[in-house]
């Protein structure tokens, strides 16, 4: 296991080689460049700015000077927040984004699970359709109409809360729940399909047979393995928490990484670009690695020996 | 005697406590606001750095940090005194004489002199600082020359510090707008002791930025806010009144109406377009009552590039038909919904004292179409007929595309002509517009400063905002003399003269005049530059100065 792990870290870093080799060349393609506004620059002005940012370069040189500084952990200069270099965003930023993530992420899985167990242990009753339909609507409803509608009721109408803005421990709870919500709708499905696969197989006739309660066979024994979907859907879904989302950031105004995925891209920022991709490639990895690792753990059957 | 300390002991007890009580009464009723000012501010500034910002977000904060020789009148936008207490021109309206304040410092104390400017200047055109904005110094002497690197040595540009408190600068051109570009960003002092302290970025960051403006960096959040306090060294402190400002980058127009509406801010950047109807019916309703929601004209104009070089709008004439045949009170009044107004010219009136005398219908009238018709049939396609196929292109954006469509609408039902839409995004946008891959292209210009020159100075020939294919060499030469001479008459009468021409030939078509709308808060007021209180006023350039700010019910 140990051996495996091992492998599977120093996997990562040609991976990690190749996103950035492919992102580098793939950004450039995209016409326009992080210097084009509707405002035509002086050619002085021009020539100036790419000697600069040393975009007059051929494109295998500026490739190598990026590689070369991102070999010593150095993302470059942001070419639109100018008196940010990367480095420095990500840093500023990234913990915003993981505490909120963090927190949609609890709040989807308890609600996820426990709706999805609620559902799965009597299967097309009424216990079933109540949260799988709620769960429906939950997928259906995006967060871009949540999040105002729990601005509306709890911002402005009862005025539990602060509308926008990130300056009080408060100032989390509406939008984790808005982040959550589609994650938790997810998770319930995924988790009333493992319970009830699970619940067929013969060791849980075992079970019965032997005695037990039916709480304990649902949380010793068919939890276990009808969680197993649900974690190989945390792994991405984490990954994709945690660096933020653009729709939410967006509609609370939260200072995270979120927006600046999108408009990096928008505005050519080709450093940022960079290093908002190769830090989701990273959180990506590692967490599909981390997945594999638990569902050892989880399921007896899986070994990596 | 007893009988007098008795007497006032009365009138304490029956008139000075009951008196106490009702001013304490009305205080708690109407509790003064605190003098803490909540902005939205649009979005993110890109950089703090005076010399190197181009952004209105970023102009936000810097114009309120720093300041020139010169600063604004908050309304009218003229020049008035700033580090300069006083100026003069040469006859020639070449060279003009700054006389600095003694009393002017920087925030850390350290006094400010004219060597300042001089350093500040160069650096801002310095090939190696690379600012975008440099050309904004090239009126002057040999601006653009040190910053192309063909003179290296900066002793040899227009500026000049004689003594410590006297500034001469010598210009390229006669440039009647020049004092009220010296209180644009580009052109603000930057603090030589810090930057030579904390070279790179970091002198820009609160702890470490100083600045001679009326107010100081005190906190920067990236994406969260920004945070200024008062100057303790500003020779005007006396005006200020505000003593927080937080200028919040929230891009999205719904977010930030929310917040308003919940007292987080005292002013808008923007309003949803969608709620504007909604505002203009509760005004409509209580018109006596106070309704946040204003619009105000703002120095732009929202126009169509037509592409001359290539058939069918190579030929002025079709150019004209399909200008004759929009409707622009129309578009203004059901589509855009700000309190636009329909754009006739190209300069908007009264840009520094210049207004053209329209010449494009507000409104379809008869005369108008059937004239479109004729010019459509003389160039070739009565009715319509045979004319080819071509498109607009628009950046993706909701609000240009419903513009697009309802401009096609009105080409197709006035003229009998199908024409396409597409839509890229941004930067290929601008890519396609600058390679002249278009046919009808729209386009915004908000102008730099109020002066017609920098509406009409772009469309010479080869012009790099041009982006037309248009020429004509009469035109040019009007702009030339224009740029020639100091007599404000004699100039405008040229730019009036070169307009004739743009809207004869009608490389562009011109749609509306820009408005700025924006939520302002009750008790946002504000005071003139002599401490005079008066009732929020916005401005063209949507300059914001917090020192001309109070809140006040």
């Amino acid at each position: 296991m140990y051996r495996y792990a091992l492998k599977r870290i120093l996997g990562i870093v040609p991976v990690l080689l190749a996103v950035a080799t492919i992102t580098f060349f793939i950004m450039r393609l995209a016409p326009g460049g992080p210097f084009d506004t509707d405002r035509q620059l002086p050619e002085e002005v021009l020539k100036n700015i790419n000697a600069r940012y040393h975009l007059d370069e051929p494109l295998y040189m500026q490739y190598l000077r990026y590689m070369k500084s991102l070999l010593q952990g150095d993302l470059g200069p942001s070419f639109r927040y100018a008196s940010h270099s990367v480095n420095d965003i990500i840093s500023e930023t990234w913990a915003v984004s993981a505490s909120l993530g963090v927190a949609g992420l609890i709040y989807a899985l308890f609600l996820g699970v426990t709706a999805g167990v609620l559902a799965a242990s009597k299967p097309n009753s009424i216990r079933d359709f109540v949260p799988m339909t709620i769960s429906l609507l939950g997928i259906c409803l995006p967060s871009f109409v949540i999040g105002p509608l729990f601005i509306l009721l709890f911002g402005i109408t009862l005025n539990w809360f602060n509308v926008s803005g990130w300056e009080q421990p408060s100032d989390i709870v509406l939008p984790a729940i808005s982040l959550g919500t589609m994650y938790a709708a997810y998770v319930s499905r995924l988790t009333r399909g493992g319970v009830l696969d699970v619940v067929k197989q013969d060791y849980i006739r075992t079970a019965k047979a032997k005695g037990l309660k039916g709480s304990t066979i649902m949380l010793r024994h068919t939890l276990k393995g009808g969680l197993l979907p649900v974690v190989s859907f945390l792994g991405p879904a984490t990954a994709g928490i945690l660096v933020g989302s653009f729709v939410v950031e967006t509609i609370f105004n939260i200072p995270g990484l979120g927006r600046f995925f999108v408009q990096s891209a928008l505005n050519r920022d080709y450093t940022l670009v960079m290093g908002m991709v190769l830090l989701f490639a990273t959180l990506l990895l590692v967490l599909n690695l981390i997945v594999d690792l638990i569902y050892a753990v989880l399921d007896p059957r899986v070994s990596y020996d | 005697m007893k009988l007098a300390l008795l007497f006032s002991f009365f009138i304490t007890v029956f008139w000075g406590i009951p008196a106490l009580a009702t001013v304490k009464y009305l205080k708690n009723a109407k509790p003064l606001p605190k003098q803490v000012v909540r902005l939205g501010n649009g979005g993110e500034p890109k950089e703090l750095d005076p010399s190197k910002s181009t952004g209105v977000p970023e102009s936000h904060i810097l114009d309120n940090m720093y300041e020139g020789l010169t600063g604004l009148d908050p309304v009218t936008l003229s020049a008035v005194p700033g580090v300069a207490e006083k100026w003069g021109t040469s006859k020639d309206g070449l060279t003009y004489t700054f006389n600095l304040r003694k009393n002017a410092k920087w925030s850390d104390g350290t006094p400010l002199t004219a060597e300042d400017f001089v350093w500040s200047w160069a650096r801002a055109l310095s090939p190696k600082l690379a600012s975008e904005y440099a050309y904004q110094l090239y009126y002057i002497k040999n601006g653009k020359k040190f910053n192309a690197g063909e003179i290296k040595d900066p002793k040899k540009l227009g500026v000049k510090a004689v003594g410590k408190h006297k500034l001469v600068v010598t210009l390229e051109q006669p440039t009647p707008f020049f004092t009220r570009l010296t209180a644009f960003h580009t052109l603000y002092p930057v603090p030589r002791h810090v930057i030579k302290k904390h070279p790179g970025q970091k002198w820009t960051k609160p702890g470490v930025s100083v600045s001679n403006g009326p107010y100081v960096l005190k906190e920067w959040r990236l994406n969260s806010h920004i945070k200024l306090v008062p100057n303790p060294h500003y020779w005007n402190k006396k005006l200020v009144k505000v003593k927080e400002a937080w200028f919040y980058p929230i891009e999205n127009e719904d977010t930030e109406e929310r917040t308003f509406f919940a007292g987080k801010l005292h002013k808008t950047d923007e309003v949803p377009v969608l709620k504007i109807p909604t505002f203009k019916r509760q005004i409509k309703k209580a018109p006596n009552k106070y309704h946040p929601y204003r619009s105000d004209p703002y120095l732009g104009v929202y126009y169509y590039r037509f592409n001359v070089t290539k058939k069918p709008l190579n030929d002025p004439r079709v150019r004209r038909a399909i200008a004759l045949s929009i409707d622009r009170t129309l578009i203004a009044e059901r589509v855009t919904r700000g309190g636009e107004q329909p754009a006739t010219t190209f300069t908007p009136p009264n840009t520094g004292g210049y207004t053209y005398a329209p010449t494009l219908p507000t409104r379809l009238n008869n005369e108008g179409l059937k004239e479109a018709r004729k010019l459509l049939a003389e160039a070739g396609y009565p009715g319509g007929k045979g004319f080819p196929k071509i498109d607009i292109l628009f950046n993706t954006s909701e609000k240009h595309k419903k513009v697009a469509l309802a401009i096609q609408q009105m080409i197709k039902k006035n003229l009998g002509i199908n024409i396409g839409l597409y839509n890229q995004e941004w930067k290929v946008y601008l890519d396609s517009q600058r390679k002249l891959n278009y046919s009808i292209s729209r386009a915004g210009w908000i102008g730099d400063y109020p002066d017609p020159n920098t509406f009409l100075d772009m469309w010479v020939t080869n012009g790099g905002n041009n982006q037309t294919g248009w020429s004509n060499t009469k035109y040019d030469e009007y702009i030339r003399l224009a740029a020639k001479t100091d007599d404000q008459k004699k100039r405008l009468g040229y730019f009036k003269q070169a307009e004739k021409i743009l809207l004869e030939e009608l490389p562009v078509l011109p749609i509306y005049y820009y408005t700025k709308t924006s939520l302002i808060s009750q008790d946002l007021k504000m005071q003139t530059n002599d401490g005079k209180l008066i009732e929020y006023v916005s401005n063209v350039q949507d300059r914001l100065f917090l020192k001309n700010l109070v809140l006040a019910r």
